[in-house]
């Protein structure tokens, strides 16, 4: 060992010095999965002698032991530092299984519950004539009001924020731009209910219109708006520069350019961005319980009298508390979250379909 | 066009004059579409602003209550007494829970997408989280009522037993659990899939020459995290929380599905009763006269500038984060 | 403190791709030994293999061993984060952690390794920045961040770094290749100090670097793009330079490819 750096250093205790070798007692690889093992049996045997009813207390049980068994093999076997690594694996491991839980509860109970009432009487037939207590009724006029107050919503939303995302990205310089930008980030956070009640207070208490769909489909066209915009926006960020400027110098004017070039271009992105906000106010409920009022009827005219939607028809039914009306309440979200997960998944197909055009 | 001389490459094109004048007209009226569809989006921002207000002023001219102090919500009666005291009470302390539940939880998923699960396992996980943000609320909402508040009995009973003496977890009343805390879980459940899908964006980020600094050095996986990962996402999760937050604080369906409402604030958070903005809205909505409608406008305008707050912070935290990754490139 | 590296029929693979194939040598303790040779030939990918890094990156597998004096790192039971701890690393771009000052960037890996008492840290900080002959330039700043200073200082309180929780090796990937003429003089003059008591093993595209600060060089080729590298000889730096044993390591140093 040299020290012609520095001689005046003293021999230093080999306290930060490598351990005596390279290899360290410890825990076997298959070690986790057995405590994960070992303590759910814990978790449920406990659980099932302590006579608990609730599996949520088991499954707290079992994650807790998880968490205290690792960390004390771990330190006892290892040392602290691999404890302490260990323990960060198994909190990670315990949160990701403690959100997948009910998630998953959810998905199971929609699906397994709602299957129950779900058939195609229900798909076909509206609640007229059925009382609230009586099995039977469907979802028809629900599911017709959801399909024409979203269509109407973005009719008027995807225009509107597809031309704004266009001014952001190809026109849009200066303190205009940037009040758009900052407002179309805070508008995104606007509460459902917020924009209901901003509807009711032009549409219905100022002009003196009823409740319609078409009212309904305003608040939610403020609610897809500013998703469309973003997801737009980043899509016509990734068009390359190189293709804009090959069609200017071509002697293209600007807004052919972008109808003809841009556009086409990332129509796969914005398309799917639009699916997804779609997919998003399909499912909101509390701008239409002020707005559209709800009925048992089949009305197929939006801008005329109350309408029935979804999730408006979803809470209805909760509201009633019958047996019959639960099970209706949940095919009612089978059919809602299918209608929601179909549109995701076409959206997603859509840009995975469409991704190598617009890429690099 | 292929013939077009180098020289003319920036003028219009050798076509009719006609043609060319259609080219500015089309310009100006796309230019002109597109920068007022801009300005709508500002015209609506402001509109939602001053309508709420000028409803809400009706509806406080004539309250016989205070509208910040009052515990009571009696808009329809005559003369009208109400007061946001309760709902501002149970809109924060349910979004509290509901943050201190989800951030955290949100940030172990978050980790184990980016950094922990099998790289196999990793891609079709983030797709199912994104799936499970577009869940609607409503149904949320009655797995809440109908599967959650049963299975929470269980909890309560715990947390009142070996946590009563925190006075936030003594549970005082019986009855099924349709409390502010049950609200806050069920929230927690419901923004844990975007602030996950939020920060795993910004685990993503961090530059691998970051890690591979710790990691040279001998640092374990855990260690690698607090040195390299965490410290560049911090501002990250933040902003994701605060998006959460939002959430958690307009949510309508799932808290007026599961809370049995009470005009009471009561700090022992298992105790079925109080309120939220969005909830009570809801709740009082369809009885309401046309004054008890100024009256939930009112409180439909504090709800909009809570979470305008709330939202231009995390606005303001992401714009400041650009700079730094800027600066540290 | 230096320990001698034992190679012998590694090879390393990306997913399927194999990287290296087959390469042995041995590296001498308290020497400089530089690998050059053409890009992609997989020098970087072999230095990476010497402290386990290379298992890090996505598909990253390694076959073979490498021996530490007398210990096989890739044998059963053996700790890569013991191993990275033991064997120190240099990368191509500095990277100073962001958010840390420069004492706790220099500190970083001490306090991994065990609680140090103030004044303990204080002392091997400072040996650690003089080692690295960055003490006179920092001493005033030491709680400033460390991303404030220049390419050269960074990289230089990156070996500062590596070398405060005294490794037996020290591996560099290009640690000049970022770096302006005068910043890499200064490397330079570094390694020469350092090889005293670390043993380095430094991967360079610059010839005369590597002419001037090696005492052994190996030249690594691959025979085609989408083939493994392999080592093509590892000889004293003078005759690798002057009259090398294989004709593609003259081809590559006089310039004729690569």
């Amino acid at each position: 060992m040299s020290h012609a750096l520095q001689d005046q250093r003293p021999a230093r205790a080999p306290k930060s010095a490598a351990p005596a070798g390279l290899t360290r007692g410890g825990l076997p690889r298959w070690a986790p999965a057995g405590i994960a093992a070992l303590s759910i049996v814990l978790g449920c045997g406990i659980g099932v002698l302590a006579d608990l009813h609730s599996k949520i207390q088991w499954g707290l049980i079992g994650a807790i032991l998880f968490l205290v068994i690792t960390y004390t093999a771990s330190a006892v076997i290892e040392n602290r530092r691999q404890a302490k690594d260990r323990i960060a694996t198994s909190i990670v491991w315990v949160s990701f299984v403690l959100a997948v839980i009910p998630l998953l509860s959810l998905i199971w109970t929609t699906v397994s519950r709602g299957i129950k009432a779900l058939d195609g009487d229900f798909l076909s037939h509206s609640m007229n004539g059925v009382t609230s207590f009586e099995q039977g009724g469907g979802v028809y006029h629900a599911l017709l009001g959801t399909i024409e107050q979203v269509a109407l919503a973005t009719a008027i939303a995807a225009p509107i924020g597809l031309l704004t995302a266009v001014y952001l990205v190809e026109y849009g310089r200066g303190s205009l731009a940037r009040a758009v930008t900052f407002f179309v980030d805070v508008m995104t956070g606007i509460p459902s209910i917020v924009a209901g009640l901003f509807i009711l207070t032009t549409w219905n208490l100022a002009l003196g219109f009823g409740p319609s769909g078409f009212a309904g489909s305003m608040a939610l066209s403020i609610l897809m708006m500013p998703v469309v915009v973003r997801s737009t926006e980043e899509m016509l960020k990734l068009v390359p520069n190189e293709l804009r400027e090959a069609a200017l110098a071509l002697g293209v004017p600007k807004w052919r350019m972008i109808l003809k070039v841009v556009l086409p271009t990332a129509i796969g992105g914005i398309a799917t961005g639009v699916m997804l906000a779609v997919a998003r106010i399909a499912g909101e409920t509390a701008p239409i319980m002020l707005l559209v009022f709800g009925t048992q009827l089949i009305n197929g005219n939006p801008f005329e009298g109350a309408q029935s939607s979804l999730p408006l028809y979803i809470w209805e039914q909760y509201k009633v508390g019958s047996d019959a009306s639960y099970d209706r309440a949940w095919a009612a979200a089978l059919v809602l979250i299918a209608f929601v997960m179909i549109l995701n998944l076409v959206a997603r197909g859509i840009a995975r379909w469409k991704a190598p055009k617009t890429g690099r | 066009m292929a013939s077009t001389t180098p020289t003319q490459i920036d003028q219009a094109p050798p076509v009719s004059k006609s043609a060319r004048s259609t080219g500015r007209a089309g310009d100006k009226i796309f230019a002109g579409l597109s920068k007022g569809s801009g300005i709508l989006l500002l015209v609506i921002m402001a509109s939602i602003a001053i309508f709420l207000t000028y409803r809400a002023s009706i509806a406080l001219s004539k309250n016989e209550g205070n509208f910040l102090t009052t515990f009571d919500w009696n808009a329809s009666a005559n003369p009208p007494v109400f007061g946001i005291a309760v709902l501002l009470f149970g809109t924060i302390v349910s979004s509290i829970i509901a943050m201190a539940i989800a951030v955290p939880i949100a940030v172990g998923i978050a980790l184990f997408i980016s950094h922990y699960a099998p790289r196999k396992l990793a891609a079709p996980l983030a797709y199912v989280v994104d799936l499970l943000a577009a869940v609607p609320s409503i149904i949320y909402g009655i797995w809440g009522a109908l599967f959650l508040v049963p299975q929470l009995a269980g909890l309560n009973l715990w947390l009142d037993e070996y946590l009563g003496w925190t006075y936030v977890f003594d549970k005082t009343q019986v009855g099924v659990a349709r409390s502010l805390f049950t609200v806050g879980i069920l929230l927690a459940i419901m923004i844990l899939p975007i602030v996950t899908s939020v920060s795993r964006e910004v685990f993503l980020q961090v530059p691998r020459m970051n890690e591979e600094a710790a990691l040279a050095l001998g640092a374990t996986r855990w260690e690698v995290i607090r040195m390299s990962v965490l410290p560049f996402g911090r501002s990250g999760v933040i902003s994701a929380s605060m998006l959460g937050l939002g959430r958690a604080l307009g949510e309508t369906m799932a808290v007026a599905t599961v809370l049995s409402p009470s005009f009471l604030i009561n700090g022992h958070i298992l105790d079925p009763g109080g309120g939220t903005f969005a909830q009570n809205i809801a709740a009082k909505f369809d009885e309401a006269n046309e004054f008890g409608r100024d009256a939930l406008i009112a409180s439909g305008l504090v709800l909009f500038l809570l979470t305008l707050l709330v939202n231009g912070a995390a606005r303001l935290i992401i714009a400041r984060r650009k700079d730094f990754s800027g600066a540290n490139a | 403190m230096a320990k001698r590296i034992d190679v012998s029929g590694l090879s390393a693979f990306y997913g399927a791709h194999k990287a290296i194939d087959d390469i042995s040598m041995t590296v001498e303790p308290r020497s400089v030994t530089a690998f050059i040779g053409p890009s992609g030939c997989g020098k970087s990918t072999f230095l990476r293999t010497l402290n386990r890094m290379h298992e890090v990156t996505p598909g990253g597998r390694v076959e073979g061993k490498v021996l530490l004096d007398d210990e096989n790192l890739y044998g059963t039971g053996v700790d890569p984060v013991a191993v990275r701890r033991t064997v120190g690393m240099v990368f191509q771009r500095p990277n100073p952690f962001p958010t840390m000052s420069i004492f706790d960037n220099v500190a970083a890996g001490l306090r991994l390794n065990g609680s140090f008492k103030k004044s303990e840290l204080t002392e091997i900080v400072e040996r650690s920045l003089k080692g690295a002959n960055l003490w006179n330039e920092v001493k005033d700043r030491l709680n400033k961040p460390g991303s404030g200073l220049s390419g050269g200082q960074q990289q230089r309180l990156c070996i500062a770094r590596a070398i405060a929780v005294e490794p037996e090796v020290l591996l560099m990937d290009e640690p000049c290749s970022a770096l302006d003429p005068i910043s890499t003089l200064a490397i330079e003059d570094l390694i020469g100090e350092l090889k005293e008591r670390f043993t380095i093993v430094i991967v360079t595209h610059n010839m005369q670097q590597a002419a001037r600060v090696s005492d052994r060089t190996a030249f690594f080729n691959l025979a085609a793009v989408g083939q493994p590298g392999k080592l093509v000889e590892i000889d004293d730096t003078d005759r690798i330079f002057s009259n090398p044993s294989v004709q593609a390591t003259e081809d590559y140093i006089s310039g004729r490819f690569g």
